[in-house]
């Protein structure tokens, strides 16, 4: 029995690549995220959904161990994120960085390989081949050399992704990957997420345009402020649902928040 | 006492003046980038407490224990600043003003109470590069000389060694930090760094130029770069010249060296902003010259064109074609460029097409009809609102742009005024 146990919870970590437990995350003590719980299997396209300020970034940061959470826990394919961090690339908000750095966008590709090289070691041959295949994957390998400032829009997108794949991660999130980008962009983009999954990859997409995520993604996750849903689209993309992410933010949340922020002891 | 090695003053002060400035631009390429140069100004304060400290405890001006204590409160000033940010929801400026000049206070009254006499005060605001060869040796180096080229090993030792991160981090922090490679660990490192740097060069330089140094060659290079490598090359190298153009510069004035060093730092800034090819002054004027050329050379053309398309035997004088395109001295160049490349020819008083002008003058003519006809069929604008788009657009428009229009257009042989469109 208890083999047989060992055995089903062991069969479930394989397969699911995000599991979040009871997480509260807050900024200077006030909770911007409340009590959320969910789990991913592995090998979807996943759709985070909800309004401006719901959390999604926080979420994604959270998970990624870049701001503390104030409860709860992540675990990435069973297991801590500390201990999973070559499994788990990140494309973040585009307006996240300089554009005017320095560097090139074969520079930046590059950048992808550093987290399996670790502290000290250098890039060689081998991580400038994985930077010709990515760049030559999302279309733009002819922009190899240029400054990151002389490019638009798409194609820095493109250069964020291209480096996200140069991770070669197991779980992916993508802050809005889609945002100021062109149909045809998007259309690039969605179809290398495609093969992203056709390879058993998961990832995670802040996605804004609410028209598209039934033809995205497999799986969805509805938040404001706390978890409203998150469950395979066709049962949880629902009206009713949508009503419930989009109808204004809870204001009790928020008071409870203020109050938080104003009352409680710091830890 | 003077350095075992035999060199005259003037070079030991060059060379002390240069290896101060290399030793700046290399971390200050981090702070600028970073957009923190501010943190070379606060540090270079922060850390006066920090070597009176240093010098109570160990009795001594020697090198080490002064590095140490900078180097301390170093790492001190860059805590306090962030967590007063963190957790006192400072904004970072004021954390930073807070911080900085606190422990600069401290350190004046540790200085006025415990050491008076050992320090000259003015000296660290100036240093003094002039005294350079007057200060005991070390290993055969003046004593500032060779702070400043230990401080510079050790800045491009580490640079060298853990380039990539620093590189990831200052771009992008929380890639680095979920890579595991942690930027806080490199931010604390480069702090350290700037910190040890201010204070091997306060002998020569003094704590306020160093400032500058620091920063100045650095965003200096950052307007004439694409590259990591080559901005921190290129500042190494603004350094170097703005050492040497100073030091020619003081002796010729006779005033501080130091200070015509910061100047010729800023001289060259100057040049980057007017030069740069990306973002400089020079080149943005240039650019427009050059499309303002080519507006009224290819005018020129088509005016020329025109007239012979409506078979007049009139021709245009020089004189009356300039005018005709507006003027002024650039019409003067147009007609001077055209005559030059063979697009033109006299014919006594007259201007004339050459057949290799009359090539390039239909091709403009033949863009100009295209876009009104696409005009007029495409966007539905009326007759009497084609000529002035079509007059912007024709010099714009590319033989491939020629050929989709072709596509686009049902009637690629008329322009909407009736016509011909050439080939
Ligand atoms: N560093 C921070 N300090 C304090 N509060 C923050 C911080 N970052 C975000 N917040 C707050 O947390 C809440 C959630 O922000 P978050 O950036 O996660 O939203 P989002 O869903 O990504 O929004 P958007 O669609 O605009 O990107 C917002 O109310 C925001 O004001
Ligand atoms: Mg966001």
């Amino acid at each position: 029995m208890a083999a047989s146990g060992r055995y089903l919870r062991k069969c479930t970590m394989s397969t699911t690549a995000l599991e979040i437990h009871d997480m509260t995350v807050a900024y200077q003590r006030r909770p911007v995220l409340w009590d959320i719980d969910l789990q991913i299997p592995a090998g979807k396209l996943v759709g985070i959904v909800g309004p401006n300020g719901a959390g999604k970034t926080t979420l994604i940061k959270a998970a990624l161990g870049l701001v503390p959470l104030a409860s709860g826990k992540v675990e990435i394919h069973g297991k801590p994120y500390h201990q999973q961090r070559q499994a788990v690339g990140y494309v973040p908000q585009r307006e996240s960085v300089d554009w005017d750095f320095p560097v090139t966008v074969r520079d930046v590709v590059l950048m992808g390989t550093y987290g399996s090289l670790g502290w000290l070691r250098r890039p060689g041959r081998s991580e400038h081949a994985i930077v010709d295949r990515c760049l030559q994957q999302v279309g733009i390998s002819a922009l190899a050399n240029r400054q990151i400032r002389q490019l638009s829009g798409g194609q820095q997108q493109r250069v964020f992704l291209a480096r996200a794949l140069a991770q070669d991660a197991q779980l992916y999130f993508l802050d809005e990957p889609f945002a100021g980008v062109d149909a045809a962009t998007e259309a690039a983009i969605f179809k290398l997420l495609q093969t992203m999954r056709s390879a058993h990859k998961t990832v995670l997409v802040v996605h804004h345009d609410l028209q598209t995520v039934r033809d995205y993604f497999d799986h969805v996750i509805l938040l404001n402020m706390r978890l409203v849903a998150c469950g395979p689209v066709e049962t949880t993309f629902t009206q009713e649902n949508l009503h419930l992410t989009y109808g204004g933010r809870l204001t009790i949340l928020d008071e409870a928040a203020e109050a938080m922020r104003q009352r409680e002891p710091q830890r | 006492m003077t350095p075992t090695i035999a060199l005259s003053s003037d070079a030991w002060i060059l060379l002390t003046g240069a290896a101060t400035n290399v030793a700046c631009a290399l971390v200050g390429c981090f702070l600028v980038l970073r957009r923190m140069s501010l943190m070379g100004d606060a540090l270079a304060h922060a850390v006066l407490p920090g070597l009176v400290i240093a010098f109570l405890l160990s009795h001594s001006l020697s090198i080490v224990p002064l590095f140490v204590g900078a180097a301390a409160v170093g790492l001190l000033t860059t805590f306090l600043i962030q967590t007063l940010h963190q957790y006192a929801r400072t904004p970072t400026d004021a954390s930073m003003g807070v911080v900085f000049t606190s422990l600069f206070a401290l350190g004046v009254v540790l200085l006025k109470k415990f050491v008076v006499g050992h320090f000259d005060v003015a000296c660290v605001y100036e240093g003094s590069l002039e005294l350079v060869v007057l200060s005991e040796t070390i290993c055969g180096l003046p004593r500032p000389l060779f702070t400043t080229c230990l401080v510079l090993l050790l800045n491009l030792s580490v640079l060298l060694l853990l380039w990539k991160e620093f590189q990831l981090s200052s771009f992008d922090p929380a890639l680095a930090t979920t890579m595991g490679l942690s930027a806080t660990a490199i931010h604390y490192l480069l702090m350290t760094l700037v910190s040890v740097t201010t204070v091997a060069s306060f002998e020569a330089v003094g704590s306020i130029l160093v400032v500058a140094m620091l920063i100045v060659p650095a965003a200096t290079a950052h307007l004439l770069s694409d590259r990591l490598a080559a901005m921190v090359a290129i500042s190494a190298l603004v350094g170097v010249l703005s050492a040497v153009l100073g030091f020619y510069a003081a002796q010729y004035w006779d005033t501080n060296i130091a200070g015509m060093m910061t100047v010729a730092a800023g001289l060259l800034y100057a040049v980057a902003v007017f030069c740069s090819p990306r973002y400089g002054i020079c080149s943005t004027v240039l650019n427009n010259l050059k499309v303002s050329l080519r507006v009224v050379r290819e005018d020129l053309l088509g005016m020329l064109y025109r007239i012979e398309e409506l078979g007049s035997a009139r021709q245009m004088t020089s004189a009356e074609a300039r005018r005709a395109i507006g003027g002024g001295w650039l019409s003067r160049l147009g007609v001077a460029a055209l005559l030059r490349g063979g697009h033109l020819r006299r014919a006594g008083e007259c201007l004339q097409l050459t057949p290799r002008g009359r090539t390039e003058a239909r091709q403009l003519v033949r863009s100009h009809r295209l876009w009104e006809t696409y005009l007029v069929e495409h966007l539905g604008l009326p007759l009497d609102h084609v000529h002035e788009p079509a007059h912007r657009v024709e010099h714009f428009i590319s033989e491939q742009m020629q050929r989709e229009l072709e596509a686009e257009v049902a009637a690629p042989e008329q322009d909407p005024h009736g016509r011909q469109i050439p080939d």
